[in-house]
């Protein structure tokens, strides 16, 4: 009998720690399919942040190095310039990325540096509890904007593909959402190019994916998935910031 | 081999990392150390080496993290403010048992301090600069032929004990020339380093991470408990020193690095005029030549260390004497330079006070 869905081999048979309605399992899965589609199983790298995927190290089937916070774009830099033939991605949420190791990321993006980062943004600190993130909304409650995030006292959330695409050295940078069958199918297809493209070193590639926190939130799942719809996407638009290989193209 | 050649320290540094296989180095500049980064940028094309300079110090340390881990021979260097910054990384490094090496060529602190040399960083690298119990292996050559040779071991060290390497030397030993020799080092039966994330192709059927976290407080406990094990096992194995003249001192002056080369100036005056002063030289700042400083407590009426600093290691040197006899500290600091006449000078009140 064919098999019509099964595991991801780049996904490990256990149970994961996230929460219900959390979307950090979908983004799991797709990255593993990437591998998987792509045969790279044997050659990929991962790095873990620290954050809710912290443990991510325990979920992908290939070798991994777990980071200190915020710091993987550095330590995949450490093992892509020893092992140039293996694919190395990291996978880190805002907090790591946007916050304590936005000077990681910019550099690794501004080197070109021939790595993969699947950047998870659901615009709240979920591991720690709730807090601000610097991707959190304009007026969102959190548990240290408890008022709402006021401009004027905690600054503006950053729009980080925006931010990256300005940079000369990223070949692909694309932001996706995973809220709904049709946007999973198109994040899907965005994480495989990411990959596709390190394959084919074209250089620095990153897919920012908007994410729920149905827990931190205060919300069902299907009210968070809502949230990134109505909430996040007018703010966080989805689409293509940068794309050398498509470049000569029509766009 | 054999071919003595004239070096400024920090350049010798480099090249004894080349010649002991090092094909990776992640710098950041800050002076008193920046010839060395240099030395790498030119050297590394030319050995299909890979020469990074990182956007911080905190992304240089990760990066020799990612590379460590991969398995590969890696350095960083940085001087004091830049080692603050590395502690982060140096601690996930310790955690998770990743072998390397870590140059301090100190200056004066604390704060940007200075750019002279001092000796003021000796308490961040032997008592855990950054978080957690952990040890780094700390060798502090007095000179550059040591400092050649010491490098080139710590690698085969490192890669032993599967433990950083912290080379402690100062701005004084960074900018000196000296001749220095690249000996061939006879190989060492290292352990292999099957535990490298290099992809399952390289190791079917196990799966490589390199980690420090352990939720489980147990699983914490057993893998602290197992890191001290293999602290004991340095300890017992590792400490080295220099000892002159201790046998029948009066004095002993303990003094590690070039500070060392000074106290020795002033024994050799101390000679003449017939003062019995001995020297203890720590080699190994961790693990520390406790030993050998209890014993001299059996026959010396007292101990003096001197350090550029305003007091570090002399704190080690009361532990091991553990009150058997009266211990002194001289030092400068800010990168003054403690002169032979003032260590003399220093000497001579200790056993004019009948010690």
């Amino acid at each position: 009998m064919a098999k019509l869905f099964e595991r991801p081999k780049a996904l490990a048979d256990v149970v994961t720690h996230y929460c219900p309605g959390c979307t950090h399992g979908v983004i799991h899965r797709l990255v593993a399919e990437a591998i998987d589609e792509l045969g790279i199983l044997d050659r990929t790298v991962g790095i873990a942040p620290v954050g809710c995927s912290v443990l991510a190290y325990d979920y992908f089937n290939c070798d991994m190095q777990e980071a200190a916070h915020g710091r993987a774009p550095a330590v995949a830099t450490g093992v892509k310039r020893v092992h140039p033939e293996c694919i190395v991605f990291s996978y880190q949420g805002d907090g790591d990325l946007a916050s304590i190791g936005t000077a990681e990321i910019v550099h690794a993006a501004a080197r070109g540096e021939n790595i993969t980062v699947v950047f998870v943004n659901n615009g709240i600190y979920g591991m720690t509890g709730g807090q601000m993130a610097p991707t959190t909304l304009q007026g969102h409650k959190t548990t240290t904007s408890p008022y709402g995030r006021d401009l004027k006292l905690q600054g503006h959330p950053i729009r980080v593909s925006e931010m990256l695409a300005t940079l000369d050295g990223p070949a692909y940078i694309e932001r996706v959402s995973v809220h709904n069958v049709p946007n999973i199918n198109k994040a899907k297809r965005a994480i495989k190019k990411a990959f596709e493209y390190q394959v084919q070193g074209k250089g620095f590639s990153m897919v920012e994916v908007l994410s729920t926190c149905p827990t931190n939130w205060g919300m069902t799942p299907i009210e968070g998935l809502k949230r990134v719809e109505e909430e996040m996407m007018p703010f966080y638009p989805l689409g293509v910031y940068k794309d050398t290989g498509a470049e000569g193209e029509a766009k | 081999m054999g071919e003595k050649l004239l070096m400024k320290g920090n350049e010798a540094i480099g090249e004894a990392a080349i010649k002991a296989g090092c094909r990776f180095f992640f710098g950041y500049p800050i002076t008193p150390q920046n010839e060395l980064p240099e030395y790498m940028s030119r050297r590394m094309p030319q050995v299909d080496g890979v020469m990074v300079q990182a956007e911080s110090e905190v992304a240089a340390i990760n990066m020799v993290y990612g590379a460590a881990g991969a398995g590969a021979r890696v350095m960083t260097s940085s001087s004091s403010p830049g080692i603050s910054l590395k502690q982060e990384g140096i601690s996930y490094i310790a955690g998770a048992e990743l072998p390397c090496v870590i140059v301090n060529i100190v200056r004066g602190g604390p704060g940007l301090g200075g750019i002279q040399p001092a000796q003021s960083d000796y308490f961040q690298s032997v008592k855990g600069g950054g978080h957690g119990d952990y040890r780094l292996i700390v060798l502090a050559p007095a000179n550059l032929q040591e400092m050649v040779d010491l490098v080139q071991e710590g690698f085969d060290l490192a890669d032993l004990y599967r433990n950083p390497v912290m080379i402690l030397g100062d701005g004084m030993l960074g900018q000196m020339m000296e001749p220095v020799e690249f000996k061939e080092r006879p190989a060492m039966d290292l352990p292999a380093k099957d535990w490298a994330t290099s992809g399952l192709r390289n190791h079917p059927g196990r799966r490589n991470v390199t980690n420090s976290l352990f939720l489980q407080p147990d699983k914490l406990e057993e893998h602290n408990r197992r890191m001290e094990e293999k602290y004991a096992k340095i300890q017992s194995e590792l400490v080295r020193y220099e000892s002159t003249d201790v046998e029948d001192a009066d004095i002993v002056v303990v003094a590690y690095g070039s500070t060392a080369r000074i106290v020795r100036s002033a024994m050799d005056t101390a000679k003449k005029e017939g003062l019995k002063v001995g020297l203890i030289r720590p080699i190994t700042l961790w693990p520390f030549p406790s030993a050998p400083i209890a014993d001299a407590a059996k026959h010396a009426k007292a101990f003096l260390s001197v350090e550029m600093s305003t007091g570090q290691m002399v704190e080690d040197v009361r532990l091991a004497v553990n009150g058997a006899k009266p211990v002194h500290f001289y030092g400068r600091v800010g990168g003054m330079i403690p002169t032979p006449e003032a260590v003399l000078a220093k000497i001579k009140e200790i056993l004019g006070g009948n010690a």
